[in-house]
């Protein structure tokens, strides 16, 4: 009911449409990894899947933003998401090992590997954890999913959207090829991601 | 206000409907008789446009049945959504973001909360002096100076286009013409028709006989046969329909060339815009005809020239 709403409120605010380049959208076990510009983004990609899709699938989020109030329900009871600690990570507290849990053998999740909002034109270079995830689930499909003109709708620092128009694009998916190291992943990640502007 | 139904109103709707339902037998017929690949996409389009029009027609008709303020509703969201289309497709920076908020929650709203409250002094001024004073003001106190006059002028021109424009359509219904009294409704549903079949006829006109194009650059479909065509042929259905006007025949048939010249301005206009920023469609709102932008745009033009002249010359 709530999801129900929450997708209606995703849609109309950010009249997003979904562009599926690199194939269908499938209810497989995928990692989607996108660009960051927006709080609206998120939601808009969760909302954007097709129902049978989006039921297995839970945006990774940062426990400090969504802890609190109405946020927290929303994490825990609509979107399901998974909540890391971002500022400090310790051996005992590992987001991958989290998320790796927290995916079992079929669900899906969402990732913003900037590791936070930019409103730059280009996404800044993604964190390790991409990486990591590729290595520990080789089986898993990579996509890339590009959020384009979220910012303008949400910006940062801003809490009155303006109704404009949001693309939602999904690329081809992606893998770690054998002996590719971590920085030369992470890059040709982020290419692969802005590669989808120009489709 | 209520917009009265009369016989003349029964004919014009009739006749509307008449026509979707040719349009929708005959796209069948083309459907089952087209051999080649490029004439089943135009097929295809051109029945996928006849079903959107099913569904433009009956939401307008709906609209007028509640009277004119559901008419004056209707214009007010295909004004906020096709500013949507137009913002999404011009380039403004975050600086304007609360300038924007401020043009779509306030001052689009405000502009048809004017129309129908028939306070027509502020409705002429309000966009075009004071939206126009506040938007570059609005963006000033932000602070960001880059591309400064680009950027106002962009917002500014959005809402004069979607916005302003457009809202002299629904105003019809509030002008007050001597011996025309409580028909308004059918003067609304006579430039919406007039308009849009023009529209259709130089679409028309423009796939069968058109050949000499009249600005290649700016849109590849439009053609002089297809002006020429369609001009001719709007202003003669126009000059047939007088008896639903204020208008005589000769009269109608003037307003009606007024209107399809109007009409084919506002399609090039926003052709070129749309050629700039690199797109074939302002949105995809609506299948077979792009979005609700692609579909108003000769209304932009023609709707202030027309309301002027029919308040100048017959209020």
């Amino acid at each position: 009911m709530t999801a129900d709403l929450m997708v209606f409120l995703a849609k109309l605010i950010s009249g997003a449409n979904a562009r599926w380049l690199g194939g269908a959208p499938e209810p497989r076990q995928r990692i989607y990894f996108a660009n960051h510009t927006s709080n609206l983004d998120a939601l808009v990609l969760w909302a954007v899947l097709p129902p049978e899709v989006r039921a297995l699938t839970r945006p990774v989020a940062a426990r400090d933003y969504w802890n609190t109030g109405v946020r927290r329900y929303l994490a825990d009871k609509v979107f399901h998401a998974i909540l890391i600690e971002r500022k400090k990570p310790t051996a005992h507290d590992n987001p991958i090992g989290q998320i790796l849990e927290a995916m079992g053998n079929d669900r899906s999740i969402i990732i913003f590997p900037e590791g936070g909002r930019f409103s730059g034109s280009e996404p800044m270079p993604f964190k390790s954890g991409l990486y990591h995830l590729a290595q520990k689930r080789p089986d898993v499909e990579l996509i890339p999913v590009l959020m384009d003109n979220l910012n303008r709708i949400l910006p940062k620092g801003e809490v009155l959207p303006v109704p404009l128009i949001g693309h939602v694009t999904f690329g081809a998916p992606i893998q770690l090829l054998p002996g590719e190291t971590k920085p030369a992943f992470l890059e040709r990640a982020r290419a692969e991601v802005m590669r989808l502007h120009d489709l | 206000m209520n917009l009265k139904l009369d016989n003349e109103t029964y004919w014009l709707v009739g006749g509307v409907l008449a026509l979707l339902v040719i349009a929708t037998l005959v796209g069948q017929w083309l459907r089952l008789r087209v051999r080649s690949e490029a004439g089943a996409k135009t097929v295809q389009n051109l029945n996928a446009r006849t079903k959107a029009w099913w569904f433009m027609v009956i939401i307008f008709l709906l609209a007028m049945l509640t009277g004119s303020v559901g008419t004056v509703i209707l214009f007010g969201l295909t004004s906020f959504l096709a500013l949507r289309e137009f913002i999404t497709l011009t380039p403004t920076k975050l600086g304007d973001h609360r300038t924007l908020f401020w043009v779509f929650f306030l001052i689009t709203p405000l502009q048809y909360w004017l129309v129908a409250s028939g306070w027509y002094g502020l409705f002429v001024v309000m966009i075009p002096v004071y939206a126009f004073l506040f938007v570059p003001l609005r963006s000033a106190l932000v602070g960001d100076c880059e591309r400064f006059l680009e950027r106002a002028a962009k917002i500014q021109w959005g809402l004069m286009i979607c916005v302003y424009c457009v809202s002299h359509a629904p105003a019809l219904l509030f002008l007050k013409i001597p011996g025309y009294e409580g028909q308004n409704g059918k003067l609304l549903f006579y430039f919406g028709l007039i308009v849009q079949i023009s529209d259709v006829l130089q679409y028309v006109w423009g796939k069968t006989v058109g050949r000499r194009k009249i600005a290649p650059l700016v849109s590849p479909n439009k053609t002089w046969g297809g002006f020429l065509g369609g001009v001719a042929t709007a202003t003669l259905i126009g000059a047939g329909l007088w008896w639903a006007t204020p208008f005589t025949p000769w009269q109608s048939a003037g307003m009606s060339l007024a209107i399809t010249f109007m009409g084919f301005a506002g399609g090039l206009v926003m052709s070129a815009i749309k050629r700039d920023r690199g797109v074939k469609d302002y949105g995809t709102l609506i299948e077979g005809h792009g979005g609700v932008m692609d579909r108003i745009d000769s209304i932009c033009f023609a709707a202030p020239v027309f309301f002027h002249m029919t308040r100048y010359f017959f209020t």
